[in-house]
């Protein structure tokens, strides 16, 4: 039962991680609050999705695919709303309120074009459905697929960040973007790159997430709320934080569930709320 | 008679100590002022004193009266005031909207808004703003603003004025006309704690200099004492 | 006082809004009740919109608490609907709200910015999560029923809501409480430094603009008759508000209300007519305005109206 709870922590709290790192990135380097980021997260799993049933491609090709995809329309979306409204407003502070609303806009138009497409139904489709035992405790393959490349992914991306040059760029970016624009870094680019990778990850969860659950269009809002939590709970501005915390999360609220599966996300709700009230700046913020 | 002590004055910032049992006194009437490198810990110390941080340890007290642990505002009402260093004025408000502001909430009393606009005016005119009190805060040029910062803290009508680097950005000057103020501003009767970096305002208008490091109090004296000090001499010119 | 100031100084302004209010209550005399219904619609949104600019407005602290004190004043309808009488239940249903905003402000007006935002959306949303738990595990009756009223009783009520809340916000805005909320929204710590209790002011109006939202909620709660928590605290009312005051302009006081009722007009004529736009529509507008309409609609007409000459009036 135990390693039951642990891994089913893990296997959300990988995908937890993944999202959070995403808005991490968004709002750590960009000060983008993305309100819009399970909308791209809905998009990945939705393409998928359309993929799989249409064209019987498999997901976890579609992690390429829609990954790099959602990656150029993060960067698009950036560089010409965000980066317009970032030049025009007058203080950062302004700044957020009104990145923070154009990202409702956007949550909107995003969500209704994929009502429009897929319309309000739930999907799902079954893929490696075949049931798998893991020290004891039984899960379907899939799962346990979904964990180990949301695992590998937030392992490869730390490393990207830790000891590439692009990777140590965008770090010095969120840490001081005045030194390090004197430093040479293009930071139009680079905001627009991390708004991009931010829409990468939520590339890379969207597939991850359509092999375990059912979807439906309006399931975006519910995953950014959870990435919120899981970047205030790690530390704003932390990613290291963001991978701490989406597991920690993850653990929570499989412990949760184990108890009473209906009252897992108002733990969640709780404890943020609780974090908030006491210890804002998380686990792991400065 | 002492306006303002601080006993034993500590403030932590997680493990890093900002002051360390700092002491200090200002009597009534005094100039006095606040020198050292920065990150010394003087803007800290004002926030104890104005109240917008907590003191980790120690005492201050106002005419006598313990005052941390008050809201910024009671010890506003109390009849200390300041300036801040990043200018903080109502950027979108007027001259004139921003130092009616003050006369109306600064003191503890039943003021109508004419009699508030009345002492704006005399203030604005006191510092020299008058012809400006249209424009808004935000659009005046900095040794504009800074005076502002001035008028608006005046009309909270304190005892004691304290000054974070109100001549920081000013032009020779437009810092002798600082200076010019400083000085009427104490002929008030208002005592004046201030932080500079100006090192010939505070020489030439304070009557005695206090100065910090890494926070501690280091010296205390005269200005021809602390110019003349070793160790002062070490912090700013030496290592 | 300055109220009888305004009277003697605008009269025909002030006759002008009578004779507009006298004419909007006999509206159920002379029309069919599809345009009193329609009407009630607007005037929720109207309401819901200028009392949420009561505070965000001039604090830029943008709640999304909305949500939750429309919610609360929907769930007194129920639960006081059947043993008071109805102007009873509408003012429980502020009261309820102004307590609710109280004990919100009081944990939560340390936060800034971003964490204000996101808190106020947490809490409306743990209510909203929380009460389904709670009726579909403990009680196991998911929804109430609420007292049905008649559609001219609820459109009156409405009326006078909106009446008494344009009244507050104006009162508020005038006054030296509005000031300082504008000191506080401006420059907040040196606010706090001339004198101004920032933590009574901010608390006291968010709780004001709570028990308007409250209110209208509890009236509106007896027009749907059928509530459960996922109608009562839907986010969409959270949301909406700050759409609308932005869309028509948070710096003159009638951007809200204009704002609030095109988007209430749109809202109904999109939803019978293209009900699988209207979300791309808002999207768009909304973004269009933050791109290029900065102080709203209302900006964009008072720059028409004053063509170039003069200075704005920012407080009128």
């Amino acid at each position: 039962m135990f390693e039951g709870i642990v891994i089913a922590g893990l296997i959300m709290g990988g995908i937890y991680s993944l999202i959070a790192v995403g808005l991490s990135l968004q709002y750590g380097v960009g000060r983008v609050l993305n309100i819009s980021h399970g909308e791209f997260i809905m998009l990945g799993a939705f393409a998928t999705w359309s993929l799989y049933t249409l064209l019987g491609v498999s997901p976890l090709l579609s992690l390429i695919i829609c990954g790099p995809f959602l990656f150029f329309l993060g960067f698009l979306i950036h560089r010409t709303l965000f980066q317009y409204l970032r030049d025009k407003s007058e203080s950062i502070g302004a700044f957020a309120d009104s990145s923070l609303l154009a990202s409702f806009g956007l949550l909107f138009i995003i969500q209704n074009i994929a009502l429009l497409i897929w319309k309000a139904d739930l999907r799902g489709y079954s893929y490696l459905n075949s049931p798998v035992s893991i020290l004891g405790a039984i899960f379907t393959a899939n799962r346990i697929v979904a964990l180990f490349f949301a695992v590998s992914i937030s392992l490869v991306f730390y490393l990207f960040l830790t000891y590439t040059r692009i990777g140590k760029a965008i770090r010095a970016s969120a840490e001081d973007p005045i030194t390090a624009q004197v430093m040479g870094v293009n930071i139009h680019r680079m905001l627009a790159i991390c708004f991009g990778l931010g829409a990468l990850m939520a590339g890379f969860a969207g597939p991850l997430i359509s092999m375990m659950y059912e979807i439906q269009p309006t399931m975006g809002i519910e995953y950014t709320i959870i990435a919120i939590i899981v970047v205030v709970l790690g530390g704003l501005g932390s990613i290291t934080g963001s991978l701490i915390g989406g597991f920690s999360l993850g653990l929570i609220g499989s412990i949760v569930t184990y108890f009473n599966p209906g009252l897992s996300l108002i733990a969640y709700y709780v404890i943020f709320i609780l974090l908030l009230l006491i210890r804002p700046t998380g686990i792991l913020g400065k | 008679m002492l306006i303002l002590e601080g006993r034993k004055v500590t403030k932590y910032f997680g493990g890093l100590a900002a002051l360390n049992q700092v002491d200090f006194e200002i009597n009534q009437g005094e100039v006095v002022g606040l020198i050292g490198p920065n990150g010394a810990g003087k803007t800290t110390l004002f926030n104890l004193v104005s109240g917008f941080l907590p003191i980790t340890s120690g005492e201050i007290r106002y005419k006598g009266k313990k005052i941390n642990g008050l809201n910024p505002h009671q010890i506003c009402w109390n009849g200390v005031a300041r300036t801040f260093q990043s200018i903080k004025l109502f950027g979108g408000m007027t001259v004139f909207e921003n130092v009616v502001s003050a006369s109306l909430f600064g003191s503890k009393r039943a003021i109508s808004l004419l009699e508030a606009e009345r002492e704006a005016m005399e203030l604005l005119e006191f510092v020299g703003l008058s012809l400006v009190k249209k424009s808004l805060a935000k659009d005046l040029p900095i040794a504009f603003q800074k005076r502002l910062e001035v008028a608006r803290a005046l009309a909270t009508r304190p005892d004691l004025l304290m000054f974070d680097e109100v001549m920081a950005g000013l032009n020779p000057v437009e810092v002798s006309q600082a200076m010019e103020l400083v000085i009427k501003i104490r002929n008030k009767g208002i005592t004046i704690f201030m932080i500079e970096h100006v090192m010939k305002a505070i020489m030439e208008v304070c009557d005695r200099i206090i100065v910090l490091h890494h926070g501690s109090k280091i010296a205390e004296g005269r200005p021809e004492e602390v110019a003349n000090s070793p160790k002062v001499i070490e912090v700013y010119l030496g290592k | 006082m300055k109220c009888l100031n305004v009277i003697t100084k605008r009269p025909f302004t002030v006759v002008g809004i009578l004779l507009i209010l006298i004419l909007l209550a006999l509206l159920p005399l002379y029309t069919k009740p599809y345009p009193v219904i329609s009407l009630t619609n607007i005037l929720m949104y109207i309401i819901l919109t200028v009392s949420w600019v009561i505070f965000s407005g001039p604090t830029h602290y943008i709640s999304l608490a909305s949500a939750a004190f429309f919610g609360v004043g929907i769930y007194t309808s129920a639960l006081l609907g059947k043993t008071l009488p109805l102007p009873a239940v509408v003012i429980s249903g502020g009261l309820a709200s102004f307590l609710l905003a109280i004990l919100i402000g009081l944990l939560t007006l340390r936060l800034r910015g971003m964490y204000f935002i996101i808190f106020t959306f947490s809490v409306s949303e743990l209510i909203r999560h929380f009460l389904l738990w709670w009726e579909t595990n403990m009680t196991g009756t998911v929804g109430r029923w609420v007292v049905m009223v008649s559609h001219t009783t609820v459109y009156h009520i409405i009326l006078t809501i909106f009446v008494v809340t344009m009244l507050i916000a104006y009162i508020i805005r005038r006054s030296r409480f509005g000031l300082a909320l504008r000191c506080i929204g401006e420059q907040e710590e040196a606010a706090i430094h001339i004198g101004i209790n920032a933590t009574m002011v901010k608390t006291l109006t968010f709780a004001i603009s709570a028990t308007f939202m409250g209110a209208v909620g509890a009236i509106m709660a007896t027009r749907w008759t059928y509530i459960d928590p996922r109608i009562a605290f839907d986010p969409h009312i959270s949301f909406m508000p700050v759409l609308m005051a932005i869309f028509g302009g948070t710096l003159h006081p009638y951007g809200p209300v204009l704002g609030a009722a095109i988007f209430a007009y749109l809202e109904e004529i999109l939803t019978t007519k293209f009900p699988y736009y209207y979300m791309l529509l808002f999207g768009t507008i909304l973004i269009v305005v933050i791109l290029f309409l900065p102080q709203g609609l209302f900006g964009l007409i008072q720059k028409w109206w004053k063509g170039g000459s003069g200075q704005e009036n920012a407080n009128p």
